[in-house]
């Protein structure tokens, strides 16, 4: 796609970002917040997995760590602003502490660590009651005001969930764009090779587990405020799962993907009013097809279809003036 | 101290269904490169098999033989043919993940078209109680574990001492040259995955009585089965084994002497303990892969 | 060209040396207490029949496996147990066989990011620029190797014997002083190959860099090389000039023989 045609998307889909809620009820803002806190779950996972090849079945435990450090932090008066930092620096640490044993063996070894670590923090979510309230949760968990300005609406704290969301996308398109996001994407694409131009593929992994994990932080750090009421059932292992739906149904690996992914698996069932179930049933479903005709997803199929609809393009062009090799 | 045995008895049987399930999936990482993220749903599914047969009103030893043929078929030949081969050339990760899709898909599906409570499921082994030096050990128990251990042995014998186990063997460390030598690869896969089924679906029909059957077993079995099998070090059927039994025998003394709330937390703790400390399992040897 | 050049090559110094090298797998003895010297600056051939070894000797080099026995000095250094991407930091570089490039990236980000991780710091790789800087240097490689028309292209898409090039061209970027060259030939075609042959000889000349060519195929080793070193069964069997080597009985038994 060429430069004025991607820029004319980007701010179309801005603009429609910023006028969504005009017009809406408070149930459809809040999914669309909803939405917002996913993709951001989705895009640390997509860091991850979608570029540096690594299964995290954890990125709901993260959205937990950081929803109760943001809960407990804002229900003792302390600001958001300093409880948010908080929650996503403790999962990034917990990301690299997490991940430095896991990651020296066989890079598969992750994917069981993260479940079972997805497991034991529930576990202890759940029965730790003096610090999380157990099953019974934490509530009401304060929503942040902003120059005094309160976000007790859904109207306004859409807006805040929006700015936050942004600047992550930001932060994340900075990191894809930059050395670091080359070198995530060699990791993805060879690793050998890459491990041999330099690259610490061991700390470069590290890196994107962690920072992956601290953007489930800050998903969760909004998430808290957002819903005002966190129980333990809301971060376990099937949550990671959708996440992980997420990032694959909308195309790991690319940028725009775990947006596209997680309006699929947070908007559809709104709109079509699934039960709970059936969609999952139906994902799971799609996935598995996906996976066995287009490994790469839902944009990888997207390209898949322009390119053989568009001219072929040569990649021998050399051929164009002549046998020049 | 009559306490202690039966624990660890009681423990030695779990563990070793638990290992059926880790040997298992062991065999299906050294055939195919297959992580089989489902091999908990795997376990779960046959009991239903069982369930809706006898539904539709056949006997218990008619709905076993029903459950086996349907697990052979969709566990291993489907499983392998519709989703592992096309999915291979295209690396492990894809494959992982249509096999953590396709446990959810199964879990899910059990809970909707089956029924989200426990089911009480027959006992295959009389549930009676003897005593041995004071303790009440489950006759059941103390036949679980003679079976699992005949079968894991049988599986042995049969994959070093028989022709075709020793070319599955083959074909699990050199496809290329087991090719050349005039070995069926593919048939020698298939073989893995049928194994792999038949080997869930005894575990199935051990384990079910106890958990009762239920869409969410898949989770506790799979967590288990991998934990067994890394425990044991992923490279070896011995090790399964090993991985499984311990795993049976620490949980059922953590149930006793830790509280009931963490009680799951231990075989997690015990995973991550292992993958941090002796990443190669108990008894595995140093893959020295990494990356 | 701003590409790393080093000062040029005193005589007789030694870049790299392997010094009684022996490695078995179980009963096989694949490579046999193999000793020689790489000069700075030469550009040295290791050729030997199937099954001779070389492989292992190469793999032994690159701390792949660890050798029983012996020691590989890199400029002096041990290089025993270090990672692959420290090596490429100290300055050796090598060639793939196969799947050598990053299939989905372009030309120019692969010959980037060959370089990047040899400018700067974690740090500045985050905080600076996209290209790391080094899109002039990249360029440099392309034109050297006329790809200016592909630099856009997924390296993937590329022909075998452009991949071969592309590979070169990010051996050379971290301006390497040794690259190891794993059987650059195979599977090029003769066009390719006159081309690959004099793009490394000139390499060599502007630069100094000391190349290692592993390879199967004679000619091409004997027409690029100004020394060989032979290998049969583990064993160095002949060391000296292409002519040399064309007239030893030893090596033409070896070729020809068992």
């Amino acid at each position: 796609m060429s430069k004025p045609n991607k820029f004319l998307l980007l701010a179309l889909g801005l603009v429609t970002l910023f006028v969504a809620p005009f017009g809406q009820g408070n149930y459809i803002i809040y999914v669309l917040c909803s939405w917002l806190v996913f993709s951001i779950a989705a895009m640390g996972l997509n860091l991850t997995l979608g570029y540096a090849g690594q299964v995290s079945l954890a990125q709901a435990a993260f959205m937990g760590i950081g929803a109760y450090v943001t809960a407990l932090i804002t229900m003792a008066g302390i600001s958001w602003f300093l409880a948010m930092p908080a929650a996503v620096l403790s999962c990034f640490v917990i990301g690299l502490i997490l991940g430095y044993p896991a990651l020296r063996v066989q890079h598969h070894f992750l994917a069981f660590v993260t479940l079972a670590f997805n497991t034991l923090v529930f576990l202890v979510l759940r029965n730790e009651e003096w610090l999380t309230g157990g099953s019974f949760g934490l509530v009401p968990i304060p929503r942040p005001t902003i120059f005094g300005l309160s976000l007790n609406s859904q109207f306004a704290f859409y807006y805040f969930a929006l700015v936050c969301f942004l600047v992550a996308a930001g932060v994340m398109a900075w990191i894809v764009h930059s050395p670091w996001g080359r070198g995530f994407k060699a990791l993805r694409e060879n690793p050998i090779r890459a491990n041999s131009l330099g690259l610490n593929t061991r700390r470069m992994t590290l890196l994107a587990f962690a920072i992956g994990s601290a953007f489930g932080g800050l998903a969760g750090a909004l998430v808290a405020p957002l819903v005002q009421f966190i129980e333990p059932g809301s971060f376990t292992l099937i949550h990671s799962l959708k996440i992980l739906l997420m990032v694959i149904v909308g195309g790991s690996g690319f940028y725009f993907g775990p947006f596209l992914g997680a309006a699929l698996v947070v908007l559809l069932p709104e709109m079509l009013r699934f039960t709970d179930g059936y969609y999952l049933i139906i994902y799971a479903a799609f996935v598995l097809v996906l996976l066995v005709f287009s490994p790469t997803g839902l944009i990888g199929l997207g390209e898949k279809i322009t390119t053989n609809l568009r001219a072929q393009r040569v990649a021998r062009n050399d051929l164009k003036n002549g046998a020049q090799l | 101290m009559s306490d202690l045995l039966q624990i660890i008895v009681s423990g030695l049987s779990t563990g070793s269904i638990y290992a059926l399930a880790a040997v298992g999936f062991t065999l299906l990482w050294q055939a195919s490169q297959t992580i089989n993220f489902a091999q908990g749903e795997f376990v779960m599914l046959p009991a239903f098999f069982v369930l809706a047969a006898m539904g539709l009103g056949a006997p218990l030893w008619l709905a076993i033989a029903i459950a086996l043929v349907a697990s052979l078929l969709l566990l291993g030949v489907a499983f392998k043919e519709l989703i592992v081969e096309p999915m291979l050339p295209h690396g492990t990760l894809p494959l992982v993940i249509a096999t953590i899709a396709l446990g959810l898909l199964m879990k899910e599906s059990v809970k909707e078209f089956y029924s989200a409570q426990g089911q009480s499921f027959p006992h295959v082994f009389p549930p009676e109680v003897i005593r041995i030096f004071g303790a009440a050990i489950s006759i059941g128990d103390l036949l679980n574990l003679a079976l699992c251990f005949l079968i894991i042995l049988a599986l042995q014998m049969f994959l070093q001492r028989t022709r075709t186990g020793r070319s599955m063997q083959a074909t699990a460390q050199n496809p290329q040259v087991a090719e050349i030598l005039g070995v069926d690869i593919k048939r020698m896969v298939m073989y893995t995955f049928l194994i792999n089924a038949a080997l869930a679906t005894v575990a199935s029909l051990l384990i079910t009585p106890v958990y009762l059957a239920k869409f969410s077993n898949g989770e506790t079995l799979g967590l288990v089965a991998f934990i067994a099998a890394i425990v044991g070090g992923f490279n070896q059927i011995r090790g399964a084994l090993v991985g499984g039994l311990l795993i049976g025998v620490v949980d059922n003394l953590a149930a006793v002497y830790v509280s009931a709330q963490y009680r799951t937390a231990v075989p997690l703790i015990l995973l991550i303990v292992i993958i941090m400390v002796r990443p190669q399992g108990i008894m595995g040897t140093s893959e020295g892969r990494t990356v | 060209m701003s590409v790393a050049t080093k000062p040029a090559p005193a005589a007789g110094e030694s870049i790299l040396s392997v010094r009684n090298i022996s490695k078995s797998f179980g009963a096989i003895k694949a490579v046999q207490n193999v000793s020689f010297d790489v000069q700075d600056g030469e550009v040295l051939g290791l050729i030997g029949p199937n099954g001779s070894g070389k492989s292992t000797l190469f793999n032994c080099i690159l701390g792949q496996y660890p050798a029983d026995t012996g020691e590989v000095l890199f400029k002096g250094e041990s290089v025993a147990g270090k990672p692959a991407h420290s090596l490429n930091k100290r300055g050796i570089s090598r060639t793939f066989q196969q799947l050598s490039v990053f299939p989905d990236m372009s030309v120019l980000d692969n010959i980037i990011m060959a370089g990047q991780e040899h400018h700067g710091t974690m740090w500045s790789r985050l905080l600076g620029p996209p290209d790391a800087g080094l899109t002039s240097e990249a360029e440099q490689l392309i034109s050297f190797f006329r790809l200016e028309h592909l630099r856009h292209e997924k390296a993937g898409s590329l022909s075998y014997g452009q991949q071969k090039l592309v590979d070169a061209a990010m051996a050379f970027m971290a301006g390497p002083g040794l690259v190891l060259l794993d059987e650059p030939a195979g599977g090029v075609n003769l066009t390719m190959l006159e081309y690959l042959k004099e793009r490394l000889r000139t390499y060599n000349r502007d630069h100094g860099t000391t190349f290692v060519v592993i390879e199967h195929n004679m000619e091409f080793v004997m027409s690029l090389c100004t020394r060989i070193i032979v290998l049969a069964e583990g064993s160095v069997i002949a060391e000296g000039t292409p002519p040399e080597i064309r007239a030893n009985q030893r090596v033409i038994d070896a070729y020809l023989g068992g």
